[in-house]
């Protein structure tokens, strides 16, 4: 058990050491990796809420980080051509701020979780698997068809939104903005779970009847916890937008969902800092195999069969013992 | 005159053909243990989920305090002050036996939305869950994984999680079984004395417990009350000695 | 919007129904049966029409295509069940989601490594190209009629095998009890390979059948896929009949929603914006369907509860 901490500890220096040592050796492109694993892994953190600790199987995350690219998109395609985004019966101007860009994200993936939330809750099971994914597929298709912010194509953000203090084109520094979101939202994480708003999550998952005999309703609980995933999710997705200054429906699609659902298997369900091992594997995989073959893919594939069929706990719960994660 | 604690009225539901509950009335007065007892099948577990809210009578009330609860569901009858055991245990099994009693305490305390402070190191959660432990016998093994305990134990800690919410009503569902012949009669002394604190309507199959702990008793069969009456008078009413000894033969 | 123009809607969107209904009655079959929920049954789909589009480029010949194609999708399965799919009957809803996902990218890449990521063409055969000449003076394509007679019989023939039939029996014994099906001595692990190799074959015709109107391209089978899911929480799991009203249902939503909403929205607004909302409320509305159904039905039209 002791082993896990230690773990966590050597896999997160990882990231700020790796990017430093590239830094060094003037890799750049090895820290954006790195600066795009810290971000899919915070897309994960925040599937894991709902997750590993609701129990809640959302095959429909793609719909938040979406929504977080396109807050980011959309506000900044406004403020580099400067038209308004609307202008009644209120003025709304887009913006170049990264930190207001993540205000909006946020606050719209929360919505829209609240929104596909109440609904989807209603149901469990393998229902809520299939609404979730439909739901994330109605934004896929509703980005497609909607021509003013790209349709299919998407939209390019020519400069990357501003930081104060910060020049967020230099690698590095993006990197370093993006990781230390990553740990803030991990510390909040980590301190979610053992809170008594956790407790009674994690406790619903168990046992839904004995929540509720003990007065409390699991519906609540869930409802919060997957507005709480959406919005971590959200954030991820302008990030990754702001990454690659760029956004598309892609960010929607069925598949990227998959992804961050892959993330946190990979590493560990339920574990803090499964998607970190998750998502950072990941991006080796598709970097080392991406390499070897057009078809990484296929060996993607067979590996995540692997875990699912025999290494049940994940990376971590590998490296670390068959023990689960507890107090 | 003294005013019910919990009042059963006419209560029916129908599964198809089968009435699993026809038309039960039952009172449980302040400091009462009423024990409900009878032949399998005869309909307690659906009483017990009608009375707890987990199903929903097709005709008849249950009030509470005075309260008419009929409407509400089991989470608002649970805050309403209904403690409840199950015949299956009912727990968090991942989760420490310490644990599944401070989500007691906090079920009771009520504020679950609280996203930062740690619940283990919250003083007064705990200490309710420990003390809840403690009356039970079960404070040597608060750090136990629930999965690991045995069947007895969990019945134990059912009852444990029951006590922090300081209920005003308990409803316990074969809370002796799997207990062993110790640890029923432990649990017997007990529960004597938790009649002071809050009255306590008992399913029970372990008659030795339910004749030497029961008030009053209540027979169910066939979803029907045949008789209600003092250990005594149940033992001595034909009715029940060929209903129900009659049926257990049978079985 | 004239009548004629509507009546081409109608009959297009009972067409994609009735394809739907081939992949919705699969998976719901499936998951009545075994408990799974299988992603993989895109790829399913996908494998037929491939087969389908590689044997009529080998021999020309549709009939041959259509038989490759429910072969190889029924091997296929089958084989998938053997070696992986019966290991996941006892696992949860997460792990089965992972694996089978886990078998989509085995499939799309392997598909894309055998046949290259240009899309093949299947020819409609020319007996059955053309329009048609409908009471009305309706033109309409032959071979979307011939579809739509082919689900229906498909649909007739499954109520049948399942009423009728011993594997019906035991098809619905099984979703019924598990433990009970085995005592009477069938060999439950057979049934399941069989049951599961059924579905795919009637994925992969409908991936033939839908080969030779749309091009067949590796990805082809997760958006119908998505769509299958949607008929079947929509009419409720498990169930055939609510799988073939959900797969209506939802073909003619979406055929006459992308066809009606924008001339709907046009009358109230102007024509520019109302064709932009139009179409974009179009390709939500199944979504919306389905959202709806769940507010008052949270198992479907035709679900256990």
């Amino acid at each position: 058990m002791a082993r896990e901490p230690l773990i966590n500890i050597i896999l997160f220096a990882l990231f700020p050491v790796t990017a430093g040592v590239a830094m060094v050796l003037d890799e750049p492109f090895i820290i954006t990796l790195m600066t795009k694993a810290a971000i899919l892994a915070l897309a994960g953190v925040g599937l894991n809420i709902a997750l590993g600790l609701g129990g809640l199987v959302s095959f429909g995350h793609a719909a938040f980080f979406g929504i977080g690219g396109y807050a980011m998109g959309v506000l900044a395609s406004h403020a580099q051509s400067y038209t308004p985004i609307m202008e009644t019966p209120i003025l709304i101007e887009g913006t170049k701020s990264m930190l207001v860009i993540w205000g909006v994200a946020v606050v719209a993936a929360a919505l829209a979780a609240l929104l596909i939330g109440v609904l989807s809750l209603r149901t469990t099971g393998v229902y809520f698997i299939m609404i979730t994914l439909a739901f994330g597929q109605m934004l896929y298709y509703f980005a497609i068809s909607w021509p003013a912010y790209g349709g299919e194509d998407g939209l390019s953000i020519y400069i990357r939104n501003d930081f104060p203090g910060l020049n967020t084109l230099d690698p590095i520094q993006f990197f370093a903005i993006a990781f230390t979101v990553l740990a803030a939202v991990l510390f909040i994480a980590g301190r979610l779970a053992k809170a008594p708003f956790g407790l009674a999550l994690s406790a619903a998952r168990q046992n839904p009847e004995r929540v509720e005999t003990v007065g409390v309703a699991p519906f609540r609980l869930r409802l919060v916890a997957f507005i709480i995933s959406g919005a971590v999710t959200g954030l991820a997705g302008a990030l990754f937008a702001d990454l690659n200054r760029f956004v598309s429906p892609t960010m929607f699609s069925w598949q990227t969902s998959g992804e961050i659902m892959i993330f946190v298997i990979l590493g560990g369900v339920g574990r803090l800092f499964g998607p970190v091992a998750g998502a950072a594997l990941f991006i080796l995989l598709e970097h080392v195999l991406g390499g070897l073959s057009d078809f990484w893919h296929v060996y993607l594939g067979l590996l995540l069969l692997l875990v699912v069929l025999f290494a049940r706990g994940g990376l971590i719960g590998t490296l670390a013992g068959k023990e689960t994660a507890h107090d | 005159m003294t005013e019910p604690v919990l009042e059963v009225s006419h209560l029916k539901k129908r599964f198809g053909a089968l009435k699993a509950t026809d038309d039960v009335s039952l009172t449980l007065m302040p400091n009462e243990i009423h024990a409900l007892i009878g032949p399998n099948g005869a309909g307690k577990s659906t009483l017990i989920k009608q009375i707890a809210g987990g199903l929903r009578s097709d005709s008849g009330t249950v009030e509470f305090a005075g309260r008419d609860v009929t409407a509400l569901g089991t989470v608002a009858r649970a805050r309403a002050g209904l403690g409840r055991t199950f015949q299956i245990s009912s727990l968090a099994m991942e989760y420490t036996v310490l644990q599944n009693t401070v989500l007691g305490a906090l079920g009771r305390d009520g504020h679950v939305m609280r996203f930062f402070q740690p619940v283990m190191k919250n003083r007064k959660l705990v200490d309710q869950g420990m003390a809840a432990l403690t009356r039970v016998g079960m404070a040597d093994l608060a750090t136990k994984r629930t999965a690991d305990l045995s069947h007895g134990q969990r019945r134990l800690l059912e009852v444990a999680v029951a006590l922090t919410l300081e209920p005003k009503v308990f409803l316990m569902d074969e809370p002796m079984a799997g207990l062993g012949a110790s640890g029923s009669k432990r649990l017997t002394g007990f529960l004597h004395t938790l009649r002071a604190e809050a009255p306590i309507l008992l399913v029970e199959h372990d008659m030795d417990a339910v004749f030497a702990l029961a008030d009053r008793i209540s027979v169910l069969v066939y979803g029907q009350i045949i008789a209600t009456g003092s250990a005594d008078e149940i033992r001595r009413d034909p009715l029940v000695r060929e209903a129900y000894l009659g049926a257990e033969d049978a079985a | 919007m004239s009548l004629i123009l509507l009546i081409e809607q109608v009959l297009n969107g009972i067409q994609f129904g009735v394809m739907l209904f081939l992949m919705a009655a699969g998976l719901t079959l499936i998951f009545g049966v075994m408990g799974l929920i299988n992603l993989a049954h895109g790829s399913l789909y996908m494998v037929g029409a491939f087969a389908a589009a590689a044997v009529a480029g080998w021999t020309g010949s549709f009939a041959l295509a259509l038989i490759a194609a429910l072969a190889a999708a029924a091997a296929a399965g089958a084989l998938v069940e053997l070696l992986v799919i019966r290991r996941l009957y006892d696992r949860d809803h997460l792990d089965q989601v992972l694996a089978t996902f886990a078998l989509i990218l085995i499939f799309s890449e392997g598909t894309r490594y055998i046949f290259g990521s240009f899309p093949l063409f299947l020819d409609i055969p020319a007996a059955l190209s053309g329009p048609v000449l409908l009471p009305g003076g309706i033109l309409y394509p032959l071979y979307r009629l011939v579809i739509i007679a082919v689900g229906l019989l498909v649909a007739a023939g499954l109520f049948v095998l399942i009423a009728k039939t011993r594997i019906g029996i035991q098809i619905r014994a099984g979703e019924a009890d598990r433990e009970m099906i085995a005592a009477l001595g069938v060999d439950i692990s057979k049934l399941y390979t069989l049951v599961f190799a059924l579905g795919a074959a009637l994925a992969g015709l409908a991936g033939a059948l839908v080969g030779a109107i749309q091009s067949v391209q590796v990805g082809m089978g997760e958006p119908v896929l998505i769509l299958a899911f949607v008929v079947i929480v929509i009419g409720g799991i498990g169930s055939i009949k609510g799988a073939l009203i959900g797969a209506l249902l939802v073909g003619l939503t979406d055929t006459l929603g992308g066809a009606l909403l924008p001339t709907l929205f046009a009358t109230f607004m102007e024509p520019s914006s109302a064709n932009t909302i139009g179409s974009a409320v179009a390709s939500m509305a199944i979504y919306i369907l389905m959202a709806g159904v769940l507010l008052f039905k949270p198992s479907g039209l035709f679900g256990a509860t």
